[in-house]
């Protein structure tokens, strides 16, 4: 049983997150408005948050998702690259975000 | 059955929660949002007897339970009226044959589903199946943390080496794990080799909830009932260990409240944000509300609909929000912080649900359930009555050395 996600991590350039299997994005159509579902726990992620989530998918890495953001908000990379990884941060030690990992075991 | 979720909203009530955020938002059942997450008791059969379940002491017959296709119409309109969760539990929800269908169900109408288990009916084959339908979470309870105590608090026969084998399994299929801990003075020594275990079978989270005492637990309370002493240390060690586990284990911890000042914010205020749905499809403000006499629950075999019955029902609406509260709530600061405290509570010691939580100490009652309490823990029984379709069955004289 090779374990491909690691639930603790420290995010970087380098990682390339994605929602763990018990966290669930979903639009919740009744309140209008993302949520993120998770054992127990509800939350309401703001709208900047869902944009960042909704690239997290695995296969594009922290870099990737900066380079897109600063690219559609015409902003500066190194403002906005530091805000990115501390959201992410944040969401990964709450138990949102995993690491997607070469399963080289 | 969960008896965390008698007593915390089932969706904790932290600031970077969603649910304060989303209660603002409206939704079918305007008044009172409908809840984020239900709780479905699909059935009250369970190979288990914990002499502390929180399911009614009249057990619901496997005849009575609604079909497949009617808790199929049940999930679909959950999510319908804006329900984001479902919590499968029971009895013991596995010993629904239909159960890999109404987990597929729920996915396919977008609900986030949790199974609340007692694992020991569980093969490897039917988790896989499970987790293919798309099941979220899995929640397994645990007696004690080696067999001599936990199968004896089972009332069941190598129940607990089961429960480890399925607890693997959940981390195999990359199912994340809760460990349910429920705690009495019979169990509360092996609370730090508890949270080791579930450290070593890869939990993500450990809830470790003392017993809450209605219905079964009310039987047994002599049995059950937890020194000052052992709460005391109880709560150092769960600090320490929350400590100390940060980032690997998250610790849940639910008070007792007969020692405490204050009562708990139980269900997180009678019709605020939970309910539940008996086996027979009764729709309940708390699993234990059925413990409380007098009130009478809609069915969702009847001619309502779900979200009217969460609105307009004269159960929900009772000892919904401050109005019926009596004093020395009415006048209290605390009054939409507690809500009063438990209303099974309240019934189950001064026999009227609409008093003040006796567990409050401005009721007038709670000197002498402090005493109660007291008298009770240091007292000799620990004989059990276990929990059954009879009305339940003591333990046998020579079973009680465990
Ligand atoms: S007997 Fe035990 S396992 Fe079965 S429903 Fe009650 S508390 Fe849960
Ligand atoms: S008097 Fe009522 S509202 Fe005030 S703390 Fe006690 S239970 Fe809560």
């Amino acid at each position: 049983m090779a374990t491909l996600r690691s639930r603790h991590v420290t995010v970087s350039e380098a990682s390339r997150p994605v929602l763990p299997r018990h966290a669930k994005l979903r639009f919740d159509e009744t309140r209008h408005r993302w949520v993120i579902l998770a054992p127990e726990r509800v939350l309401a992620p703001d709208d900047i948050a869902v944009e960042i989530l909704q690239l997290c998918d695995g296969v594009r890495n922290v870099a990737a998702i900066i380079d897109s953001l600063a690219a559609k908000y015409v902003a500066v990379r190194e403002l906005i690259g530091a805000d990115v990884i501390a959201m992410l941060q944040d969401l990964a030690d709450k138990g949102f975000l995993t690491e997607a990992r070469e399963n080289t075991a | 059955m969960s008896p965390i979720l008698t007593d915390p909203p089932p969706l904790a009530a932290d600031p970077s929660d969603g649910v304060a955020i989303l209660e603002q938002r409206g939704s079918t059942a305007e008044t009172f949002g409908i809840p984020l997450a239900v709780l479905a008791e699909l059935t009250h059969r369970c190979p288990l007897q914990c002499p502390y379940c929180s399911n009614p002491l009249e057990l619901e017959r496997a005849s009575s339970e609604l079909t497949t296709a009617e808790w199929k119409k049940v999930l679909s309109e959950l999510a319908e009226i804006g329900v984001l969760q479902i919590h499968f539990s029971g009895g013991e929800p596995t010993a629904r044959k239909d159960l890999v269908e109404l987990v597929q169900h729920a996915s396919d109408v977008g609900l986030y589903s949790n199974l609340i288990t007692s694992a020991v009916l569980l093969t490897r084959d039917r988790l896989a199946a499970l987790a293919e339908a798309g099941l979220c979470h899995v929640q397994i309870s645990f007696q004690g943390n080696e067999p001599v105590v936990a199968d004896r608090v089972a009332g069941l026969k190598d129940a607990h080496r089961k429960k480890i084998e399925v607890a693997h399994w959940t981390r195999e299929l990359d199912l994340p794990l809760t460990v349910n801990a429920v705690m009495h003075r019979q169990n509360l020594h092996q609370l730090g080799d508890i949270i080791e275990m579930a450290v070593e079978l890869d939990a993500d989270r450990l809830e470790v909830a003392n017993v809450q005492y209605y219905g079964w637990a009310l039987k047994n309370r002599a049995a059950l009932m937890p020194t000052l002493q052992q709460i005391e240390d109880t709560t150092a060690i769960v600090e320490a260990a929350q400590k100390r586990l940060k980032g690997i284990l998250a610790i849940d911890y639910v008070i007792p409240d007969y020692y405490a000042l204050r009562p708990k914010k139980c269900m997180g205020g009678w019709g605020r944000q939970f309910f539940n749905i008996s086996p027979t499809g009764k729709v309940l403000p708390c699993h234990a509300a059925e413990t409380i006499t007098g009130l009478d629950f809609e069915s969702v075999r009847g001619n309502h609909s779900i979200a009217w019955i969460w609105q307009n029902s004269e159960a929900f609406n009772r000892y919904r929000g401050t109005g019926w509260m009596p004093e020395p709530c009415q006048s209290c600061d605390y009054k939409e912080i507690d809500f009063g405290g438990c209303r099974c509570q309240a019934f189950a010691l001064t026999g009227d649900a609409g008093n003040t939580d006796p567990a409050c100490a401005l009721s007038p009652l709670h000197e002498q359930i402090f005493k109660l309490a007291e008298t009770e823990a240091s007292g000799d029984t620990s004989r059990f009555i276990y929990r059954n379709f009879s009305g339940g069955t003591p333990e046998p004289d020579d079973a009680q050395d465990a």
